[in-house]
């Protein structure tokens, strides 16, 4: 598996100890290079999520009606199935008929396709919040519905979406925590292998929980600070 | 230059044009006017075909814009609109404003088009405003620009859309100053307005719609001074 080259810094220290703060110490570098797939890994299938939610959202806008129905079905099923019914589903299921799959790339797929979804309706709500008359002061310039597309409803869409966008990251960030039962070595599962050699619940989840919330908080600070550069009024 | 032919419109039920004939010569200022709801807003629109027409055709400089294979953003590059609500994009400044649609749908280069955005900002007044954002702008420096944008396309017509309505009122003579300004000029114009005064001054002909149809047409002296149908005298004197 060439994945774990790049994040395999760190390796499980399995000895049981009887503390707890020393089994979080010795375990940090396992745990940080599982934190790097976990940012890997959200942030592949991320990439992914917005090219298929800014397509699934402007389907939903769509007047051709198998562009809406197919948007509107995709949209549909990911959101409305559990996550870690697709995760196993696509796992085991569909992606080992399409190729040889492994957990890393299996896992970004399937959080990307289940984003996807979510970043879809973003979309399609971000763009519906622009005013009408934008719209129709770009096409009386002479505009086509794509020019102005591009140039005035999706610049002004972008910004009313980045709150409810980075909310998507960092719930995309947590989810990303389910795919450790199809064995991806990111946080949540190196965490689990640490609980299973140690049994120090209360240290090695909480090492994990403390983990994540730096990432999301991360997350969660450079978009306060993309929104505030972003501001003109 | 623009003929409106036997136009209707409709939505849903309800039949806002019921064939409408209009006419507008080159150079030629014609101000529309009428109690809201006459449909006087809707027929602008139908002249660029923001809203698309039921039935009826509609020309400007002989193409038909009514009809399906009119590539009809070309046409739309040569009818500024100019609206109510201004409709600036807030995500550019008001230099970017104005240039945008030469740069991106004519291909300008955009040292020439800042240069035409500069003097036409000039023209309105605002060159000071150029880097500046839409939000911090008053409503009457708002239309100005909005007007600098429509005329950087070079259009050969411009629909005013009751410019001046949305502003408080010690800014409307600013707005129908530039628009004077513009039909001294010899631009042809069509203004849906409530403003009788610039109707009056500016206008060469003007237009009493009511209830979807034209109701009466003529010299601003012969509508205002001697208008021969009731509905006209009606509405004229609930607003003079």
């Amino acid at each position: 598996m060439p994945w774990v080259e790049v994040f395999g810094m760190g390796i499980l220290d399995n000895i049981i100890s009887q503390n707890g703060y020393q089994v979080v110490l010795r375990n940090l570098g396992y745990f940080l290079g599982g934190a790097g797939y976990t940012i890997f890994i959200t942030a592949l299938s991320l990439a992914i999520g917005m090219v298929l939610g800014l397509f699934a959202g402007l389907g939903k806008l769509s007047a051709n009606k198998i562009i809406y129905m197919l948007s509107t079905a995709y949209i549909d099923f990911f959101r409305g199935t559990p996550l870690f019914v697709q995760i196993f589903l696509l796992y085991f299921g569909i992606l080992p008929v399409l190729y040889d799959n492994d957990p890393v790339s299996s896992a970004i797929i399937v959080l990307g396709l289940n984003s996807g979804a979510y970043i879809g309706e973003i979309v399609r709500a971000g763009i519906q919040a622009v005013d009408n008359g934008q719209m129709e002061a770009a096409r009386s310039l002479g505009m086509n519905q794509r020019q102005a597309m591009t140039y005035v409803i999706l610049p002004q869409a972008f910004k009313i979406v980045i709150p409810p966008m980075i909310n998507e990251f960092i719930a995309l960030l947590k989810d990303s925590s389910l795919v450790s039962a199809i064995t991806v070595p990111e946080l949540m599962h190196r965490g689990d292998l640490v609980f299973a050699n140690t049994y120090e619940a209360t240290w090695v989840f909480g090492a994990i929980a403390v983990i994540y919330f730096v990432i999301t908080k991360t997350i969660s600070v450079i978009g306060d600070n993309v929104e505030r550069r972003l501001a003109t009024d | 230059m623009i003929q409106v032919v036997d136009v209707y419109k409709s939505f849903g039920q309800l039949q806002v044009l019921k064939g409408v004939n209009f006419q507008v010569a080159p150079r030629e200022v014609v101000c529309v006017i009428g109690p809201s709801g006459s449909g006087k807003s809707t027929l602008l629109r139908c002249i660029n075909q923001l809203e698309k027409t039921n039935s009826g055709q509609v020309y400007i400089d002989g193409e038909e814009l009514t009809h399906p294979k009119t590539d009809i953003n070309k046409i739309r590059q040569q009818v500024g609109m100019v609206f109510q609500l201004f409709n600036l994009f807030p995500h550019k400044t008001v230099l970017e404003n104005i240039t945008m649609a030469p740069i991106k749908i004519k291909g300008i280069a955009k040292t020439d088009a800042d240069k035409i955005a500069m003097e036409l900002l000039k023209k309105v007044g605002l060159t000071d405003k150029a880097h500046v954002f839409p939000g911090k702008l008053s409503g009457g420096q708002k239309q100005r620009v909005a007007i600098a944008r429509a005329l950087a396309m070079q259009p050969k017509v411009m629909l005013f859309d009751e410019p001046t309505s949305a502003l408080d009122p010690e800014m409307v003579g600013e707005v129908l100053a530039v628009m004077k300004n513009l039909a001294l000029e010899g631009m042809t114009m069509v203004v849906v307005t409530h403003e009788m005064g610039f109707a009056r001054e500016v206008g060469d002909r003007v237009v009493f719609m009511d209830e979807g149809i034209i109701v009466e047409e003529g010299s601003p002296q012969d509508i205002f001074d001697n208008p021969q149908n009731p509905r006209t005298q009606a509405f004229l004197s609930k607003v003079l």
